[in-house]
Order: C-alpha cells, then sequence, then structure tokens
C-alpha cells in the first residue's frame, strides 16, 4: 500500500468516526428536550373570539372605559381576566374601540387620565398621549396610534375580537 | 472556520494546555474493551456519568414548565406530559434515567469491589464514590415526590415515617424533612424541591470533581 493513496489518515479517519457518532448521540439526546423547550413558539395563534362587551345605548361621544371578563388559559392554569376597551362613537357615529394599551411600552391609559389634558388619553408611566382617535401626540414617548378592536354589533349588543394595530404614522 | 476561531484565542489565552490536561490521557490495555472485551466492566462509571449528564440536562428543561406548589406540581406534570412535544420523551429520559443511573452505579461499585480497586491508595476515592452513591440516592428520593401524586405523596409519608424511628432525633429530622411537625404538604414539596435541584446537585458536582481529580492523579489501578 502506497503512502500516496492513502488519502484519510487513521487519525483523520478515527477523528471523523467519534466525532460523527458523539455528535449523533448528542443531537439524539438534545433534540427532544429543545422541541420541549421551544414549543411554546411553535403553537398557532389563539383565534379571537368576540366577546360581548357593552350596549349600543350605553355608548357615547365620549371615550368611556367598558370591561368584560374573559376565561383564560394558561398552560395548566386556568383564570378568569379582565379585560378593556375604551369605546366611543366618532363625528360619523362609528364606533371606535381602543385598546388601553399604551404603544410605548404596555401600560395601561385612560381617557382624560391627566388633568392638563381633558381630551386626551393620558399614560401615567412616561407621559404618553394619544388624540381621542387614537392617533399618538407627536413629541410623546408613544411611536404609534393605539390598537383598534375588531368589533361587530348584534341585537343592540357590541361585541369585540381581537386589538388590531392601526399602522398609522410613526 | 472553527481552526482559524480556535487559533484566535489559543494564540491570546494558550487554552491547548488546559484540554490536554484533561484530554490526553493513555488508556492502560487492560482496560480497553478493544483489546480484551472483558473489560468493558470498566465503562460502567463512564456510563454513570454519560446517564447523570443526561439527567442534569432533562432536569433543567423539565424545570421550565413544573411548579413545586401543591396546587399547580401534578398539573403541570400533567400538562406538560400531554400537551408540550416530547413532553413525554423529556420526562421519561428523566424518569428512566433516575433509575438506570442507580443500577450504573451499582454495577461500578461491584467491578471497584470486586477487582479490589479501591485499595490502597485509592480508600479515599472509594469514600468519595460512596458519598456520591448516597447523593444519587437522595436525589431519587426528593425527585420521586415532585409529581406529587398519590405514589409520590405515600412514598414521602412512609420515608418520613422512616425517619421519624431514628433514636432521640427522630421527631426532629421528620420536621426538618418535611417542614411541618405533622404535615406532608406545601412545605415538604418546596423543601424536597429545593433539595433536589439546588443543594444535591451541587453536593453531587463537588464530589464528582473529586472523584475525577483523584483517579486521574491516581490512574486506573493495574490488571488483576
Amino acid at each position: 500500500m502506497s503512502e500516496k493513496k492513502q488519502q484519510v489518515s487513521r487519525r483523520q479517519f478515527l477523528n471523523y468516526t467519534l466525532t460523527g457518532v458523539g455528535g449523533f448521540m448528542a443531537a439524539g439526546m438534545l433534540a427532544p428536550m429543545v422541541r420541549f423547550a421551544i414549543d411554546p413558539v411553535l403553537q398557532p395563534a389563539a383565534q379571537g373570539n368576540y366577546q360581548a362587551v357593552a350596549q349600543l345605548d350605553e355608548i357615547t361621544n365620549e371615550p368611556q372605559r367598558f370591561d368584560w371578563t374573559m376565561d383564560q388559559v394558561d398552560g395548566w392554569y386556568e383564570s378568569t381576566v379582565t379585560k378593556s376597551a375604551w369605546v366611543y362613537r366618532n363625528d360619523n357615529d362609528e364606533i371606535i374601540a381602543l385598546s388601553p394599551v399604551c404603544k410605548h411600552l404596555g401600560c395601561f391609559v385612560s381617557w382624560a387620565g391627566s388633568e392638563d389634558y381633558p381630551d386626551q388619553f393620558f399614560c401615567p408611566c412616561h407621559d404618553g398621549r394619544y388624540f381621542k382617535d387614537g392617533e399618538n401626540v407627536p413629541g410623546t414617548p408613544p411611536a404609534a396610534p393605539l390598537d383598534e378592536y375588531e368589533f361587530k354589533t348584534e341585537e343592540g349588543t357590541l361585541y369585540l375580537g381581537k386589538a388590531k394595530p392601526k399602522g398609522g404614522v410613526i | 472556520m472553527l481552526q482559524k476561531i480556535y487559533d484566535w484565542v489559543d494564540e491570546r489565552v494558550d487554552i491547548t494546555p488546559l484540554w490536554r490536561d484533561i484530554a490526553d490521557h493513555e488508556v492502560p490495555e487492560h482496560v480497553n474493551p478493544a483489546h480484551n472485551f472483558s473489560a468493558f466492566v470498566y465503562c460502567f462509571g463512564g456510563l454513570t456519568f454519560f446517564v447523570t449528564v443526561i439527567q442534569i440536562l432533562s432536569g433543567m428543561f423539565l424545570t421550565m414548565y413544573y411548579v413545586p406548589d401543591i396546587e399547580n406540581a401534578w398539573r403541570s406534570v400533567y400538562y406538560l406530559q400531554t400537551q408540550v412535544a416530547h413532553g413525554q420523551i423529556v420526562r421519561g429520559m428523566h424518569h428512566w434515567g433516575a433509575s438506570v443511573v442507580i443500577v450504573m452505579l451499582f454495577l461500578h461499585t461491584l467491578r471497584v469491589f470486586f477487582q479490589g480497586a479501591y485499595k490502597k491508595p485509592r480508600e479515599l476515592n472509594w469514600i468519595v464514590g460512596v458519598l456520591i452513591f448516597f447523593i444519587m440516592l437522595g436525589l431519587g428520593l426528593t425527585g420521586y415526590l415532585l409529581p406529587w401524586d398519590n405514589k409520590a405523596y405515600f412514598a414521602t409519608v412512609v420515608t418520613l415515617e422512616i425517619a421519624e424511628g431514628i433514636p432521640y432525633i427522630g421527631e426532629m429530622t421528620k420536621t426538618l424533612l418535611a417542614g411541618h411537625p405533622e404535615i406532608v404538604g406545601a412545605q415538604t414539596l418546596t423543601r424536597f424541591f429545593a433539595i433536589h435541584v439546588f443543594f444535591l446537585p451541587a453536593a453531587l458536582f463537588a464530589l464528582m470533581a473529586v472523584h475525577f481529580i483523584l483517579i486521574r492523579k491516581q490512574g486506573i489501578s493495574g490488571p488483576m
């Protein structure tokens, strides 16, 4: 056997085999664990069910806060959580249902939450403000308008679905 | 690419001697199963270590879902078994591995015993090994309670009754383990959890380090 024909040395061969077998064993061990750990990321997005929130005749031109409760399943823990929306009729008599979650860092905004701005939504965390239509006031921390709930009306009742970003200007 | 990264680090901090010290050592002929197959008995120590690594990894992943609380412990285990992908496999690895590690440990002990490998100068390492065995039993005992099902609960009731049987300090020992003089409950579960995932593993790592340093220092005992 000539030296030239030996393309892979004995040492290399053993290195490759051991690395391969070792890698295979490590992968076989880790694959289920990694899949187990990343399971939450791979879950399908939850369907937003419409929830009865308010009677239509309760809704005025002034934003009002409506709370409703829904059952939430969080892994092994089931509970009832309270959700809120700021709902009003705009000048065209259309219903607007805004999410109270501030687009800056997720605190809760209130209509007329600051005495200085009685006709705006106000976030107490970093003084973020929004106009009545949900548009963020330029120069305050939020970079986007408040999310708007999908809604439908049936027999005089307002049902809210998921809050969707309005995608306005930044 | 990898070679380049390695060279870059090695050039600066000289890591080659570090892993050479760990990886580069002669394996005597009499412990090499390729040379004489009956030498497979020398594998049990390494297999114990291998299964221990599996236990540590699978245990780490299990704590992503497990809650050590009497209201939620069983439910979280049930959830990870039935709802989470590969939950059965990961818990299965931890469940069966717990038994396999004891078996491997026992076989390793038998080999060392019947070959007389524990004799001078290796008595100290035998003692460390026995301590590791007790730690492993402790891990098995404390881990058994964590699913908080009927089997777990009554096994722990029995354990605590046995502990209570110790003369003079029995009642104190039981209270210390259970966290309450009478109730086997919330405080018992958190205690066992803490012991299972922090205290015993810490002791195990320390003892394993000593075990491995000693065997490297003293070398494997000669052929029979």
